[in-house]
């Protein structure tokens, strides 16, 4: 839990958001993500932002899946308990593929959501800062974290220039909270435990 | 764009192995058909007339597929195949040229009663059969002929159909009006290539043409597995043509990306092909009744068994762990080599749902397979490179252009 600050640029169009991200980052500043309320194709090429592992990761659950289905099923049908179905060879492979794959579908199934969730940080109950409440209707907004050496107000302006129609400087928390929606303040969300 | 190469034009080296592989596979097929289709010994007639009709069946099929991929994209108005679109129109014009050799072949077998090939041409092996009875309504010489004719007509046609408006897209630039007209009537050619294509190919052909030689035995899932089988063959073909032009220095606009979406039809089209594979294997395996097991008996434990496992291992677990990764779909070299051996084991796969059939005591594959098979490439070849030719290789005033040059993956 931590609080830190961040320089905020929000823009209205695709076309003026990918040169600015090109001139932040030529500038030399690190951006946190740029918030949109739809995929937006090549942003993330844009941003400089690796592959993700996650398919790796959904082989990984699936091989293990089929690893499970074939041991198990084999060792209860040979030799815990082999059963005569109708004359079939107690190791009957044809009839297991069905179950063997089902169970690595659901193995990569589960396993990547879940994955996603947490490199996400997902989870019902889970809240997190908005730092625009139109991030997810109509703006980009591109985020930047402060290191001691960020003249903020000069970013602002490099973000004006580059046709940022709103900049903003936020002290706001960085990690996830427990937390419940609250109508009365306007605050996106109240805390209720740290 | 000023620096794209529209005109093809053919390489020396194309024609040189096109006229090579005719000359030979030529050769190898005049003296296949009058030293073994023409003698009076019925069983080199068979293994004349079958290699011949499972090849032809085979490139048919494939070179339709081109088409219905075409058609399919339209009728989902995608875009990202418009880059190369001529390459799949070019390949599909095949299909009047192989459809009238399959044609041709099919007549021979079907008019000249060749019941060693099609049991059911025998009346008196038939009059006593009830089953043979029972399906005499739809395995009749009169309504093979009929829908024969109409299956290879019709495909043509509607294939002819789609190549002529898309040339419309060559001439001048459209207003949004014409652009939409021009939208609105592909669909609509796209949607009748469409049905008629699933009423033959995803059902009935197969059943007249391939799973009619075991007359007795009949499975619900052949007339899709075929199809499959033809499918991924299709794309396979389209890949490598996409990548043989390209790598003349055509198709500027076609690039990794769209590598990676025909990949991923070869790779997805790999595993459905198994699917339906192993749902046909399975369900007979599993009620293990000999009315349905006689198919796979001389495939399974027979002569068969090297082929029918090699076609599994070509088929599905090559291309499952090769194309699996992203990179190689990327990768044209890697994608080129997957092309060929898919087509090679689709083949293949023809091969033994033929020849397995009519040769059940002996794998007969040798010069007269290879040599048809040779053939046909070479006709391929030359015909498809004389299409790409004929007109400009980017349909340049083409609505959806735009969106396939920028797409990715």
């Amino acid at each position: 839990m931590a609080q830190k600050k961040f320089v905020v640029g929000c823009f209205d169009d695709e076309k003026v958001l990918f040169p600015a991200v090109k001139q932040v980052r030529t500038a030399g500043y690190k951006i946190k993500d740029v918030y949109t309320p739809f995929p937006v194709h090549g942003l993330d090429h844009a941003l400089g932002m690796r592959e993700t592992s996650l398919h790796t990761a959904g082989f990984i659950y699936g091989i293990t899946g089929t690893t499970t289905a074939i041991s198990c099923i084999s060792w209860i049908f040979t030799k815990d308990w082999p059963l005569n179905i109708g004359g079939k060879p107690h190791f009957a492979l044809p009839a297991w593929i069905p179950i063997i794959f089902e169970l690595t579908v659901l193995f990569a199934a589960v396993g990547m959501v879940m994955t996603f969730m947490w490199l996400c940080q997902m989870a019902p109950g889970v809240k997190k800062h908005h730092f625009h409440k139109r991030a997810t209707d109509d703006l980009f907004v591109m985020v930047i974290e402060c290191t001691e050496k960020t003249n903020a107000e000069d970013l602002k302006a490099l973000l004006a220039a580059n046709g940022a129609v709103e900049t903003d400087i936020q002290v706001a928390e960085e990690d996830w909270w427990f937390g419940t929606y609250d109508n009365e303040n306007e605050n996106l969300y109240k805390q209720v435990a740290h | 764009m000023a620096s794209i190469k529209e005109q093809f034009e053919i390489p020396g080296k194309l024609k040189t192995w096109a006229y090579a592989l005719i000359g030979i596979g030529g050769v190898a097929l005049l003296y296949g058909m009058f030293t073994q289709g023409f003698s009076t010994d019925e069983h080199e007639q068979v293994h004349f007339w079958g290699t011949l009709m499972y090849n032809t069946i085979f490139w048919t099929l494939v070179t339709n597929a081109a088409m219905f991929f075409l058609c399919f994209s339209t009728m989902a108005q995608a875009a990202w195949m418009q880059s190369f679109r001529r390459i799949a129109e070019a390949i599909s014009t095949l299909v009047p040229v192989f459809g009238a050799i399959t044609f041709a072949v099919l007549m021979y077998v079907v008019l000249g009663g060749k019941h060693h090939i099609y049991h059911w041409l025998d009346a008196e092996a038939v009059a006593k059969d009830p089953i043979l009875k029972g399906k005499a309504g739809f395995l009749n010489p009169t309504f093979f002929v009929i829908w024969t004719t109409l299956a290879i007509t019709l495909w043509s046609y509607f294939g002819y159909r789609m190549r002529q408006i898309s040339r419309e897209a060559d001439e001048n630039p459209m207003d949004a009006a014409t652009a939409t007209s021009f939208n609105i009537r592909s669909m609509t050619r796209s949607g009748f290539f469409l049905v008629w294509f699933g009423l033959t190919v995803a059902s009935t052909i197969p059943w007249l043409w391939l799973m009619s030689i075991d007359a007795h035995w009949y499975s619900t899932m052949y007339s899709w597995y075929t199809f499959a089988s033809s499918f991924v063959a299709g794309m396979a073909l389209i890949a490598l043509w996409v990548i043989y032009v390209k790598n003349k220095g055509y198709l500027e606009l076609t690039n990794s990306e769209h590598l990676h979406d025909i990949a991923k039809f070869m790779f997805a089209f790999s595993i459905f092909w198994t699917y339906l594979w192993f749902s046909q294997y399975m369900l007979i395996w599993y009620a293990n009744i000999p009315e349905e097991t006689v198919y796979f008996k001389h495939r399974v434990q027979g002569a068969y068994k090297p082929i029918f496992f090699l076609n599994l291992v070509i088929n599905f677990l090559a291309p499952l762990i090769i194309l699996m990764k992203r990179s190689a779909k990327r990768n044209f070299t890697l994608v080129a080599f997957m092309a060929v051996l898919i087509l090679f084991g689709h083949w293949i796969d023809f091969y033994q749902m033929v020849m397995g059939s009519l040769m059940k005591d002996h794998v007969t594959l040798g010069w007269l397979d290879f040599g048809i098979l040779g053939f046909f490439v070479g006709v391929l070849i030359l015909m498809v490179a004389r299409s790409l030719a004929s007109k400009p290789l980017i349909a340049k005033n083409h609505p959806f252009l735009k969106e396939s040059i920028i797409h990715q993956v």
